[in-house]
């Protein structure tokens, strides 16, 4: 990389946010002051819990891939995020 | 021929243990899931660790290093330690990512550990996060998990947590620990001489004391959390004074109102590659003898995994076995071996002075979740096992411990409230009929 960006410009189900280079998908929600992207099986929010990839609560869909752990995914810049719904059988 | 030492974890055990295993005339190949070295203890944010490039071992010729490796099997053969199954990629559960196969001489297992959070009505709202994901979202990324913070639950872990949140601008209003004064002061004072060793980790500790002090921020303890409240987030927590057993004191409760909860209750040892490894277990932990050896041939174990005593334990652990592993004279490292030793007994000091409460199952409610990622409730839980099934209709039957997680948060829960083994794969064991509806059963106390 000649210079780093100034930012990272992700979009999260359409919304553009901004982190830092390096940040993880979680850390730039949470620090955007979004809490939860995801759903339990009841429907329930929920957000980062272990922080450290051991608990799923946290799953993404990025740039059409499914279940990526957004507590351990570096943003890039362009990312398109997307929240995935917890239908039955999928993880 | 030279040796090759596989080590799985670049965290402090692992780190010894490649630094250890090179000085013993061995190759080394060094991976970990994480695309930084260093662990849950070295975190920093990436701009700072490629300015700094802090660990030497990564840069040496002797050792291969694998940032963004993830072991996703451990394949045992007849003789030999087992293979090395890896799945490697430079984004995390990204498109992409190879699969490859090591061979090695010996293998060093350093995984870690994670947090071991007991469930409370409302611990599965946003904003509830382990004092762990706390810590790295603090160190590792400087973003704080919430304006106004509370830090619960029990063990020196909390201290570090809270500091890390002051740093990042959070309002930390308070730090409980759950423990009693009384039980701290026992665990802590008994046998003073065997924590010489340990200075270090106590002046830590006495600086985050401090800047918890310059901070404002009260500890108190014989207090925790009981329940979590919200619409769609946590809004306000209810704190309770907890007796010895962690019952709780009627009329104690206060309401304090937050937008971030970090808790924990302990550490659990990441035992999936050593149990796919083979290696005998002892009261949860793997099992280890004088050179960190398991009791598969071959095959060494460092760090948390082998008992929660902190980084500078789990390094002098890493590099004896690193050291042995990579072909080391034996019986060498007196001072190393020492450390690691007044590591041991810091480990069983701390599990006494802050054992968990047998009566925590009081705070619960029929309808608190318990598996998060199923959303198994307690009340299910009991229904189910009180209708006297084993304890694998017990799990089909109501999922707890199915879902994504495959119970490794839930999974020392589970096998509490159901009173099988704590520290195997929860209810895939046979369980005991009878008083199973009536948990918590039997006193866990550490001894
Ligand atoms: C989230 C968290 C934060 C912590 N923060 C602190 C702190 O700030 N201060 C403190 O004193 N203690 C902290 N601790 C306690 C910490 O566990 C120890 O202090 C110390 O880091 C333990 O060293 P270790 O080498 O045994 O394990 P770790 O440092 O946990 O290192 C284990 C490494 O193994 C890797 N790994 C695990 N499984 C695999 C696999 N299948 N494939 C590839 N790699 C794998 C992990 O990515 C990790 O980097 C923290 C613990 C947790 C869980
Ligand atoms: S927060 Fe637990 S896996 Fe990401």
């Amino acid at each position: 990389m000649p210079h780093k960006p100034p930012g990272v410009r992700i979009t999260v189900d359409g919304t553009p946010v901004t982190g830092r280079p390096g940040q993880t998908i979680a850390a730039i929600l949470i620090a955007a002051g979004r809490h939860s992207w995801r759903r339990g099986p009841s429907g329930s929010p929920r957000g980062v819990f272990c922080g450290i990839g051991v608990c799923f609560d946290c799953l993404v869909t990025v740039n059409g891939t499914r279940d990526v752990r957004a507590c351990l995914r570096r943003a890039d810049d362009g990312d398109a995020i997307t929240t995935q719904p917890r239908t039955k059988g999928t993880p | 021929m030279t040796r090759h030492v596989v080590v799985i974890g670049a965290g402090p055990a692992g780190l010894g243990a490649a630094t250890a295993a090179v000085r013993a005339g061995a190759r080394v190949t060094l991976l970990d899931s994480a695309d930084q070295a260093g662990g849950q203890y070295h975190r920093m944010p990436p701009d700072a660790y490629e300015a700094r490039r802090p660990f030497r071992i990564c840069e040496s010729e002797r050792c291969d290093w694998w940032p963004g490796a993830a072991v996703w099997a451990l394949e045992r053969r007849d003789s030999g330690p087992p293979r090395v199954h890896v799945v490697r990629g430079p984004d995390a559960d990204g498109d992409g990512r190879r699969r490859c196969v090591l061979r090695a001489d010996a293998l060093v297992l350093a995984p870690g550990a994670h947090d071991r959070v007991l469930p409370f009505p409302g611990w599965e709202l946003p904003g509830v996060v382990t004092a762990g994901a706390a810590q790295v979202l603090a160190k590792g990324e400087r973003v704080a998990v919430g304006g106004r913070v509370l830090v619960a639950g029990t063990g020196p872990f909390l201290l570090p947590v809270a500091a890390s949140l002051l740093d990042v601008g959070a309002h930390v209003l308070g730090v409980l620990e759950a423990g009693t004064a009384g039980a701290l002061l026992r665990g802590w004072t008994r046998r003073p001489w065997e924590l010489t060793g340990q200075a270090g980790k106590g002046a830590e500790l006495a600086a985050y004391a401090a800047r918890l002090a310059r901070g404002r921020v009260p500890y108190r303890t014989g207090r925790g959390v009981v329940e979590a409240r919200g619409d769609g987030r946590v809004e306000e927590v209810v704190t309770a004074r907890l007796r010895g057993d962690w019952s709780v004191v009627p009329g104690s409760e206060q309401v304090l109102t937050v937008d971030a909860l970090c808790v924990t209750h302990g550490f659990t040892p990441r035992l999936e590659l050593p149990v796919a490894a083979g290696c005998a277990l002892l009261d949860g932990f793997v099992a280890v003898d004088e050179d960190q050896a398991t009791s598969v041939p071959g095959v060494y174990a460092a760090g948390e995994v082998t008992g929660i005593a902190g980084a500078p334990a789990a390094r002098a652990e890493g590099v004896v076995a690193g050291w042995t592993a990579g072909g080391g004279t034996p019986g060498r490292l007196g001072a190393t071996r020492r450390r690691r030793d007044e590591g041991r007994a810091f480990a069983s000091r701390l599990a006494a002075a802050h054992p968990i409460g047998r009566r925590w199952a009081g705070w619960l409610r029929p309808d608190t979740i318990v598996c998060r990622c199923e959303e198994t409730d307690y009340g299910t839980l009991r229904d189910a096992a009180a209708s006297r099934l084993d304890a694998r209709a017990v799990r089909l039957g109501t999922r707890a411990g199915l879902g994504p997680c495959q119970a490794r948060i839930c999974g020392p829960t589970l096998a509490e409230l159901l009173d099988t083994n704590p520290h195997h794969r929860p209810i895939a064991w046979p369980i005991r009929l009878g008083e199973l509806a009536n948990p918590p059963a039997e006193p866990k106390e550490g001894t």
